[in-house]
């Protein structure tokens, strides 16, 4: 159903469709081989046993919820160019796909901390400035529903969306550097630079998979949403429709 | 006076328009003084619920000095952020604002300017108030402290300044500002009070050259971002 | 587009809206205005609540982003980028828009430093003297009334004598006796040298200044007519029967 003006929201819907079609399957596809490969392929770590493997979700999903916040980041910024609500519907979902992601580090990373040296929480580098992040966005996302009619909420929350992400690298740098101020023993990070060709490989596809996955969630929640605002109209001119009878 | 004649003689600059919005905010909180009184007691509760809570003998004090002090000035900063917009949120003058033909942007700075000397103003109260009530004189150090605590701030109102214009728009103001402030400043934060520490240590400012980098990115981040994406919180 | 002089004397088409559009998602405040307003005229535009005259209004002003359509203001199209454009117009909302706490002459002061006006002296005194309200311009504008805070709004909206001045409901709140005195100060603007746009929901104050008279009705004009032609029993009706069943 089209409206006039609506044009850009029209070729979104197209554009997510076939998005939505590739990357699911795909994703789920990437998801049972990743499993495959974390389980029965990546060797098992001399030190830390089979819980190290909780490393590979760990650090895809890391990296799933940086690049949710960049196409939200992205959206952020055309949507405030352009005022065209299909961006805002994107930046929206990309957000909310990347606090999922990022709350999944923030459960795994105790996960895999408490086994091995006995505490939920360490102030390791990743997981601090995840927490930040996750707050960030969170942010975000509250910030929608409290700032009143529709179109403000967007606007703010885009201005939230692009200074947030413009902040990562800056809360990265001082994170750690901060955190070498006080060394923990062992380091949660991934096994450095020096990985074993398996564990790489292992890492990899479990970073595609993860990205096919973040790709699939944005898609899907921007089609919701949009089919929201599509039942909020249809809503609207029933109403109308009603009212002059 | 030809309706003519007056559309091209008139044209604000930048620099005036940033200067008048300081100027107003200055005059108005000289009537009222409602967000200084505010801000300087709020920064000395700080510091006594730091006191009783911690209740830090001297060699504590040494440790923390620069963390007590920090804490006193984010959190009465932005009490005093907070309440930078109520003027204009009170009398829909943010719409007169966005009439004008002044940039946006100029706006921006000016009430950034305005809220950074309403909390230079409060920084040079509380730092005497610490020194008195946690017996650390901070005579030697002070020179040293100067520059963390300008760059600080500059950065914590940049980003303050910023995002109160949004909060002093939403419902929950009073927690949206913490909520959106406080994550996005942490950089300056662990900046400022790295900084600040190294100072009251005595020791050289070259030993703190990275975090000084850091905090002027940051600063510089904050102010372009502002002057930049101000405008948007402005129109609809 | 920038406006230079040249536009200031030759533009004789104040407004010209081409099915203007205003909606966020599924929201439509403005559904296709069309609107050709000659310069110098006085239009009112009547309406319901939730028509969108006030968003049509601060879409003149240059305070909201059209979604769609055409809009050119004084020759120029609204917008961030135009800030010559916003030199030239005026708005008077139902809002005072002024700082409570200083007073008048403090208001006036700053408006006219944000405007970069020069000789803002003589401005002032001129705009004070306009509304009436030279004896108090000291006092704070917390200590005015109603009807003085919105004679201020209009000596702020003179300043800087803009070419189009729209009014936003600027009734609301006054008693009979203050409108009065806004319809005199309203019938003096109207001197050929500007344009101007009131909206209001009172018919009876609508129809007394002006010299072209509209109706919107859910975000669009529906009629439009010469004041003068207008017999005020029957537009009553008329208007009645256009605005019916409005939320």
């Amino acid at each position: 159903m089209t409206e006039p003006g609506l044009g850009v929201q029209d070729r979104m819907d197209t554009i997510l469709r076939k998005v939505r079609n590739v990357t699911t399957p795909l994703a789920g596809f990437g998801l049972v081989a990743a499993a495959y490969f974390i389980v029965a392929y990546a060797p098992e770590e001399a030190e830390q046993g089979i819980v190290q493997k909780i490393f590979y979700g760990h650090v895809a999903s890391a990296w799933a919820s940086y690049l949710s916040f960049f196409v939200t980041f992205a959206a952020s910024a055309l949507y405030l160019w352009k005022r065209d609500r299909a961006w805002d519907l994107l930046a929206l979902s990309a957000a909310e796909v990347g606090v999922v992601f990022c709350t999944a580090v923030l459960v795994s990373g105790p996960f895999w901390g408490k086994p091995i040296w006995g505490t939920w929480w360490t102030w390791d580098a990743r997981l601090t400035t995840t927490l930040i992040l996750w707050l960030i966005y969170v942010g975000y996302l509250l910030l929608r529903p409290f700032a009143g009619e529709g179109e403000r909420g967007a606007r703010f929350a885009a201005v939230v969306g692009i200074v947030g992400f413009l902040d990562i690298p800056l809360i990265h740098l001082s994170v750690r550097w901060w955190r070498t101020l006080h060394p923990k023993p062992i380091v949660m990070n991934a096994q450095g630079p020096q990985l074993p060709p398996e564990m790489l490989t292992t890492l990899l596809v479990t970073l595609v998979a993860f990205t096919l996955l973040a790709a699939s969630f944005i898609a899907i929640r921007a089609e919701i949403e949009r089919l929201r605002d599509l039942a909020a109209m249809l809503r609207r001119r029933a109403q109308a429709r009603e009212g002059s009878r | 006076m030809s309706v003519a004649a007056e559309g091209r003689a008139a044209r604000v600059t930048f620099g005036g328009a940033m200067l008048a919005v300081m100027r107003k905010d200055l005059a108005l909180e000289w009537r009222t003084r409602e967000i200084f009184s505010a801000t300087v007691v709020f920064a000395a509760l700080v510091l006594l619920t730091i006191n009783f809570s911690f209740d830090p003998g001297q060699r504590a004090v040494e440790q923390m000095a620069s963390g007590i002090l920090w804490v006193a000035f984010v959190f009465a900063g932005m009490l005093g952020l907070g309440r930078s917009f109520v003027a204009e949120r009170e009398n829909a003058c943010l719409d007169a604002l966005a009439l004008s033909p002044a940039d946006p942007g100029a706006i921006f700075v000016g009430k950034a300017a305005a809220n950074l000397i309403f909390l230079a103003v409060t920084e040079a109260i509380v730092l005497p108030l610490f020194a008195v009530l946690f017996n650390f004189p901070l005579g030697r150090a002070f020179p040293g402290l100067v520059l963390p605590l300008a760059l600080g701030s500059v950065g914590f109102v940049g980003a303050g300044t910023l995002f109160a214009a949004i909060s002093t728009q939403t419902r929950m103001r009073e927690v949206m500002l913490p909520l959106l402030l406080l994550p996005v400043s942490i950089p300056v934060l662990i900046a400022s009070v790295r900084i600040t520490g190294t100072a009251l240590a005595g020791r050289a400012v070259s030993e703190s050259l990275p975090w000084i980098g850091l905090l002027v990115l940051c600063d510089a981040l904050f102010l372009v971002a502002g002057t930049l994406l101000f405008g948007h919180l402005l129109e609809d | 587009m920038s406006v230079t002089a040249a536009d200031t004397s030759a533009e004789s088409t104040a407004v010209r809206a081409r099915g203007l559009r205003k909606a966020f998602g599924a929201q439509v405040a403005l559904d296709g205005v069309d609107l050709d307003l000659p310069a110098g005229t006085f239009l009112t535009l009547v309406g319901p609540n939730g028509a969108g005259k006030t968003t049509l209004l601060r879409m003149l002003a240059g305070l909201s982003r059209p979604s769609g359509g055409e809009l050119r203001v004084l020759g120029a199209v609204p917008g961030p980028a135009a800030a010559a454009l916003r030199a030239r117009v005026g708005l008077v909302s139902h809002e005072p828009q002024l700082y409570a706490d200083l007073s008048a002459d403090e208001n006036l002061r700053f408006f006219a430093a944000l405007y970069g006006l020069p000789d803002p002296d003589a401005r002032i005194d001129a705009s004070l003297a306009r509304v009436e309200l030279r004896a108090r311009r000291g006092d704070p504008v917390r200590t005015f009334s109603r009807g003085m805070t919105q004679r201020l709004a209009i000596a702020r909206a003179l300043l800087h004598a803009p070419s189009l001045l729209l009014f936003d409901e600027p009734t609301t709140g006054l008693d009979d006796r203050a409108v009065g005195i806004l319809v005199d100060l309203l019938a003096e603007l109207h001197d050929g040298s500007r344009t101007l746009i009131l909206t209001t929901h009172r018919l009876d104050v609508g129809l007394r200044v002006a010299d072209r008279v509209a109706v919107q009705a859910r975000g669009r004009i529906v009629h439009e007519a010469k004041a003068k032609a207008i017999d005020p029993a029957a537009f009553a009706g008329l208007y009645a029967s256009l605005t019916e069943g409005h939320a």
